[in-house]
């Protein structure tokens, strides 16, 4: 047997041509004929369009088109609204170009196409726009928003709510009536976005010969671009196809159905005949990409004497933007994550999804889920403060405990399905953070601190994360004739290492090296069924699909070996590539003579073919049995049953300059359960990442909008994302309790590092700041912020 | 060709990873661009065009620069190094590159040309191989990443400094070992 | 982002930038590192009709010490500051302070003309200068002149400099024995512009009393600003904490910053009085270190 590659770290197959400077991103590619496109977007957050005059645009030379809403034809039409919902009652998406009204500062008006990106966007400058300013609703009380009283942004939506979503659990009010204590608390998180390196982008390019369109763009989701553009275009699917290259980074806001761009670039390249690509600015994407994180709530707790909660009051009002064209996920995930893994007997959930004349928000890393527990974590600090409790033990008393699963939150995720935990084991989790932050001996490490005039705090953060939700995913393997092993399925890859942990899942299987196992992500030509990376899904749900199609894969090998050998199955092993006779390794065929065997025509050709005897067994009946397909291969789907749950507790020590409020992270911690672990390597590597971007929604990154809907720190200058020098060193650790729901018994991995950041920061900065009475209740701080904290009393 | 528009155009000779190019680049186009559009040359990243993200970096005439606030006509006459030139000619990675592949320092890939040839660049200046985590942080500051939490990146320094640290203990050993003083 | 149509001139001789600037004043930038400019062009917020290189103009790059002067030509990188045994001797200040500025990769091309020209509040380079009461040196078809470094600053991005004229070198008094600097910045990210940021230096006589005092704030007003009653209250006395605090308490009650979306005028002012405790603190301990050249 080779040595155990499933749960083994092993360094990434796919390096090689990003060290190299290989690597395909969507702005490398350049086509032959190939035209630039550049948007002219709204500086005013809400205004009517009177008239706009290209005439000048379209005269200058390099300049082969200008679009406006008029020249949209068949993309006229709204863009799509994904994932509808009861309670979204007016919602609202904008068109590829404003029709007649813009609603937010980067929304798209106009598209030039040009021989280059300078000249583009010197026809841009030509472009003049009769605006006429609307009120803006860009409250810094977002609760504002929505007061009886507010001028709205749709004339048929009133107070500006998009939605407005009641769930609950048990009875509430009886929970308050019969409790000894009582807390309330309003918590804030501000706005944020994925930011990640590479900015989105589109290459088109119709084929007039094969009258076929393909398309390549930096989005987490091709599949339901393809679809989406073959009806927009009433092309057949067969003839669009849908590329993720290599994509610099994801995060969430690559994931739309669609980005204006991603029917604006197809549609020119198709009127054009000439192939069409459309790159993001950085200034662009920090208005035209989605952003997300806003949010306020006011939540109450009841507990007993004991400390134990009784129920939970949570009214929250969710800044979605100028349209919702990703419906209400973000606040239905706050909700369902909000309870964390606490037992709440009874709780209460309202959420109201504000429309504000600001970026549209669709998910971010964490989605929805570092907000819920950014209001959980912050009042039961507060309650345990208010009870003279250890802050750590508050939550050990309130914790699920590991023999309590599965257990049912009682709530509807965003999935549709029910929030029931499948597994976990929180108090063990919360005990081996707090030996990694070194939690017992910090009261005296900081006690001693203070005699010195410095100030450390402590903070922790739990949290539960629902994953790999389906629908489904499905992957496609097939054995060639010279054993390499390929596999398509069709989610994306933005830096999570597929490459390799897929190929791990099926050199695990199939027992070959690694480096046989070629994997190929998010190509609508080579796995066309799917929906795509994003939700911390890919692993469990394409990784089983691949795990799937991997044991169908040995067992069709076993059955043609068994075949040509004349052994029953059960008497033949796969071991290292070959299937032999258990007891007679001698007499075996390797995966590449069986891919060749597999195949039943008249003539075996391929290296691998002397390997075959020379004259196959005679047997009735056809070569290729009824039912069966030819080639070593398979194709199998998994569809998850609904979520299931990650689970983690972050700790960190942090040290305050109270004199000019400069927050250092000592010491960072994280205890992490994913269920079993593919590739520990590189769960780590996300989590790191996901802690980065915790941080830097910590004290960091901020969206910041005037009253007027502009935003003020529009550019890397002063939206602030953190360097290596402002990111701590990680120690993590892992709990593996499986997942009984998936066969590799896997649990998502990719936003947790994010959760519960901006949760423990700020119990750490209070903790840090407690003998000068600091409460803080809204994140990101600036040092401005914090130094004042320092001065209350 | 453009009446209306008109780009002046200038003629450049450079020397991009040992080999000469000589062509014709309109005077605003920027360094960057002309890397990767006109010499195709994409290992080059853009990630910002005003100089805070770094992921354009690239040595010209030894010193690390922001490509995307260069003009292409301002590296008329100057040797480049890009990361396409980092590895051997027959294709060994070099310490650096290796290193980060190790360590697990890159996910996305689009960061990394940029932290290579900024790291390449501060290694050049023999930095002392014990230099705390701090001090390899602050090196490499400069750079972001959005994937990595820097964790990975960190270590392949250290290891890439340890490495040279090695190295020359073990030249001044074999020098003392010579018998003759160096 | 890219930048917008101009006409480009990359002079060789000096008299030739010179008649360019004289030619077409306003409608012409100079580019030097670019460092502050290109970023200005990439988002079309500057779109000068003509933009002058002057980076091919000879004998504009040099460091050297001359009347009791560091004299640094305009075209001098920062990469070069940072790495001059000459800088180090002459002016620990500086040397100190070229380090703050921005991240490796902006030091090989930033100049120290640029840096001052270009005049940003919260600059290191125009700092120094202001706290040294260096001046520059500037030169136009019609002449040259100094210009004092008070007079130079005048404004938030803004300098005395006609549009006509060329910057061509800057010049920094040397360091006397027995001094000491300090140079502390705040800022949110390493490598950022300061929130607040100082400049301090103190010699003293061989008695232990300050002989000079230089001390100059960054962040905290439209320019650099030399906090010369606090030079005064400093002048003749022994180094002494309560001194420094008193000194940092004054300087806190005259300044009035204004707020921003970083930091608030309140912070500036606070925090700058933090920073000259701790400047003068730092400043006074190496005075009696020795260095070397």
């Amino acid at each position: 047997m080779t040595t155990q590659i499933f749960g083994s770290p092993i360094t990434r197959q796919e390096d090689q041509r990003f060290l190299t400077g290989k690597g395909t991103y969507v702005d490398d590619i350049d086509l032959p004929d190939m035209l630039h496109a550049a948007i002219l977007r709204s500086p005013y957050a809400h205004a009517r369009i009177n008239s706009i005059d290209v005439s000048q645009a379209i005269e200058l030379d390099g300049v082969e088109a200008v679009l406006t809403y008029k020249d949209l034809g068949v993309a006229a039409g709204p863009l799509p609204l994904l994932i509808p919902h009861p309670a979204l009652t007016h919602p609202h998406t904008q068109y590829a170009l404003a029709k007649d009204t813009v609603r937010y500062v980067g929304e798209a008006v106009a598209m030039v196409v040009a021989s280059d990106r300078y000249v583009a966007e010197d026809a841009i400058a030509l472009i003049e726009v009769d605006y006429e300013p609307l009120p803006v609703i860009s409250p810094a009380d977002l609760t504002d928003a929505v007061a009886p009283d507010t001028a709205l942004i749709y004339a048929d939506t009133p107070n500006n709510i998009a939605a407005h979503l009641v769930q609950q659990v048990g009875d509430v009010d009886a929970a308050f009536a019969s409790a000894t204590h009582i807390f309330h608390r309003r918590v804030q998180l501000d706005r944020s976005s994925s930011q990640p390196l590479e900015t989105r982008g589109i290459v088109a390019r119709f084929d007039t010969f094969e009258q076929s369109l393909m398309v390549w763009d930096s989005t987490q989701g091709p599949i339901s671009i393809r679809n989406g553009l073959a009806v927009l275009f009433g092309l057949p699917a067969e003839k669009v196809r849908v590329t993720s290259p290599d994509v610099g980074g994801g995060f969430g806001g690559k994931m739309m159905l669609f980005y204006p761009e991603e029917v604006l670039v197809p549609l020119m390249a198709m009127r054009l005949g000439r192939p069409v690509k459309w790159i993001e600015d950085r200034l662009e994407h920090m208005v035209g990409s989605n952003h997300e994180r806003g949010q306020v709530h006011d939540i109450s707790i009841a507990l007993d004497a004991d400390g134990c909660i009784l129920g939970l009051r949570d009214i929250f009002v969710h800044d979605t933007g100028a349209y919702c064209p990703y419906g209400i996920i973000v606040p239905q995930i706050t909700a369902c994550q909000l309870p964390g893994p606490y037992k709440l007997p009874a709780y209460y959930s309202d959420a109201t999804v504000a429309y504000t004349n600001r970026t549209p928000v669709s998910p971010y890393r964490g989605a929805g889920r570092p907000h819920g527990v950014f209001a959980m974590e912050r009042i039961l600090d507060y309650a345990a403060d208010q009870l003279g409790m250890d802050r750590a033990e508050i939550r050990f008393r309130n914790m699920i405990q590991p023999d309590e699963f599965p257990y049912d939150v009682g709530l509807t995720f965003q999935d549709g399905l029910p929030t029931r935990y499948d597994s976990g084991n929180y108090p063990a989790g919360l005990q081996r953070a707090l030996e990694l932050i070194g939690y017992e001996r910090f009261r005296e490490e900081q006690r001693q601190a203070r005699t010195q005039g410095r100030y450390l705090g402590i903070g922790i953060g739990c949290y539960v994360e629902g994953t790999g939700i389906g629908p489904y995913e499905g992957a496609y393997i097939s054995v060639d004739n010279h054993g390499e092993v390929h596999v398509a399925t069709g989610v994306t890859t933005q830096g999570q290492g597929h490459q390799t942990s897929f190929a791990q899942i099926v050199a695990a299987e199939l027992d070959i090296p690694v480096e046989k196992v070629h994997i190929t992500t998010g190509d609508t030509q080579r796995f066309r069924w799917g929906i795509g990376t994003f939700a911390s899904r890919a692993m469990v749900v394409a990784g089983n699909a691949i795990g799937q199609a991997a044991i169908a894969v040995k067992e069709k090998a076993l059955k043609v070996a068994s075949s040509i050998l004349e052994v029953a199955p059960e008497d033949l092993e796969l071991i290292e590539g070959r299937v032999r006779v258990k007891g007679a390794p001698a007499r075996g065929l390797s995966l590449a003579a069986l891919s060749i065997a597999s195949n039943p025509i008249r003539y075996a050709y391929g290296a691998s073919a002397p390997d075959l005897p020379a004259v196959l067994p005679a047997r009735e009946g056809p070569p290729l049995p009824q039912g069966e397909e030819p080639g070593l291969e398979a194709t199998r789907f998994f569809s998850p049953p609904h979520a299931t749950f990650a689970s983690g507790v972050h700790a960190a020590i942090i040290e305050i300059d109270i004199q000019t409020g400069i927050v250092k992270v000592r010491k960072y911690a994280v205890l992490h359960d994913c269920g079993k672990l593919v590739n520990p390597l590189i769960v780590e590597g996300q989590i790191y990442g996901g802690v980065a971007q915790g941080i830097a929604g910590s004290f960091y990154e901020h969206m910041d909008y005037d009253d007027n809907g502009q935003l003020l720190d529009a550019s890397f200058m002063d939206f602030l994302m953190p360097y290596a020098t402002e990111i701590p060193h990680m120690e993590v650790d892992h709990i593996e309790t499986p997942s009984p729901i998936n066969p590799l018994g896997v649990k998502g991995a990719g936003e947790a590092g994010c959760i519960p950041v901006a949760a423990l920061m700020a119990a750490a900065v209070e903790d840090a700041l407690a003998p000068f009475g600091a409460k803080v209740d809204h994140m990101p701080l600036t040092p401005d912020e914090i130094r004042k904290l320092a001065q209350s009393q | 060709m453009r009446e209306n528009n008109p780009q002046e155009k200038r003629l450049i000779q450079l020397r991009v990873n040992g080999v000469r190019y000589k062509q014709e680049v309109e005077t605003r186009w920027l360094l960057s661009d002309f890397l990767r559009h006109k010499l195709h040359l994409t290992g080059t990243h853009v990630g910002c065009e005003h100089g805070v993200c770094g992921a354009c970096t690239i040595i010209v005439n030894g010193a690390p620069v922001r490509s995307c606030l260069m003009f292409a006509v301002q590296a008329d006459g100057t040797e480049i190094l890009t990361v396409e030139g980092l590895a051997g000619p027959d294709g060994a990675l070099h310490p650096l590159q290796q290193a980060l592949h190790d360590h697990h320092g890159l996910q996305c890939g689009f960061c990394t040309p940029g932290f290579l040839m900024a790291i390449y660049a501060f290694l050049q200046d023999d930095p002392d191989p014990n230099m705390s985590d701090d001090e390899i942080r602050e090196a490499i500051s400069g750079n972001l990443c959005r994937c990595t939490g820097y964790q990975g990146i960190v270590a392949a320094v250290r290891h890439v400094l340890a490495q040279r640290a090695a190295a020359s203990t073990q030249a001044e050993a074999s020098t003392v070992v010579g018998g003759e003083s160096a | 982002m890219k930048p917008p149509r101009f006409a480009y001139h990359d002079p060789t001789t000096r008299s030739e930038a010179l008649a360019l600037l004289d030619t077409y004043e306003d409608e012409a930038k100079l580019l030097a590192g670019g460092q502050s400019l290109v970023p200005l062009l990439n988002m079309r917020l500057a779109q000068p009709a003509h933009l002058v290189d002057i980076n091919r103009l000879p004998d504009l790059a040099d460091i050297r010490e001359e009347d009791g002067y560091l004299a640094i030509g305009a075209l001098t990188r920062h990469r070069d500051i940072e790495r001059s045994p000459l800088v180090r001797r002459c002016s620990p200040l500086l040397a100190q302070a070229v380090l703050f500025v921005g991240h490796a990769p902006i030091r090989s091309r930033g100049t120290m003309g640029g840096s001052l020209a270009h005049a940003d509040p919260a600059a290191e380079l125009p700092t120094v200068l202001q706290a040294l009461g260096g001046h520059v040196c500037v030169e136009s078809r019609a002449g040259s002149r100094n210009i004092p470094a008070e007079a130079f600053f005048t404004g938030p991005l803004q300098t005395s400099l006609t549009s006509k004229e060329l910057l061509v070198e800057a010049r920094f008094p040397i360091a006397p024995p027995r001094t000491g600097t300090a140079f502390i910045e705040v800022s949110r990210r390493h490598g950022d512009f300061a929130l607040v940021g100082l400049a301090a230096q103190l010699s003293l006589r061989e008695n232990g009393t300050i002989s000079a005092a230089h001390l100059a704030l960054m962040g905290v007003a439209e320019t650099p600003i030399r906090v010369q009653q606090a030079e005064a209250m400093l002048l003749d006395q022994h180094p002494a904490e309560e001194l420094f605090n008193a000194v940092a308490q004054q300087v806190c009650s005259d300044l009035d910053p204004a707020d921003d979306l970083h930091a608030s005028a309140e912070y500036r002012r606070r925090v700058a009085g933090v920073l000259i405790g701790r400047a003068l603190q730092t400043a006074a301990v190496q005075t009696s270190e020795v260095r070397y050249a």
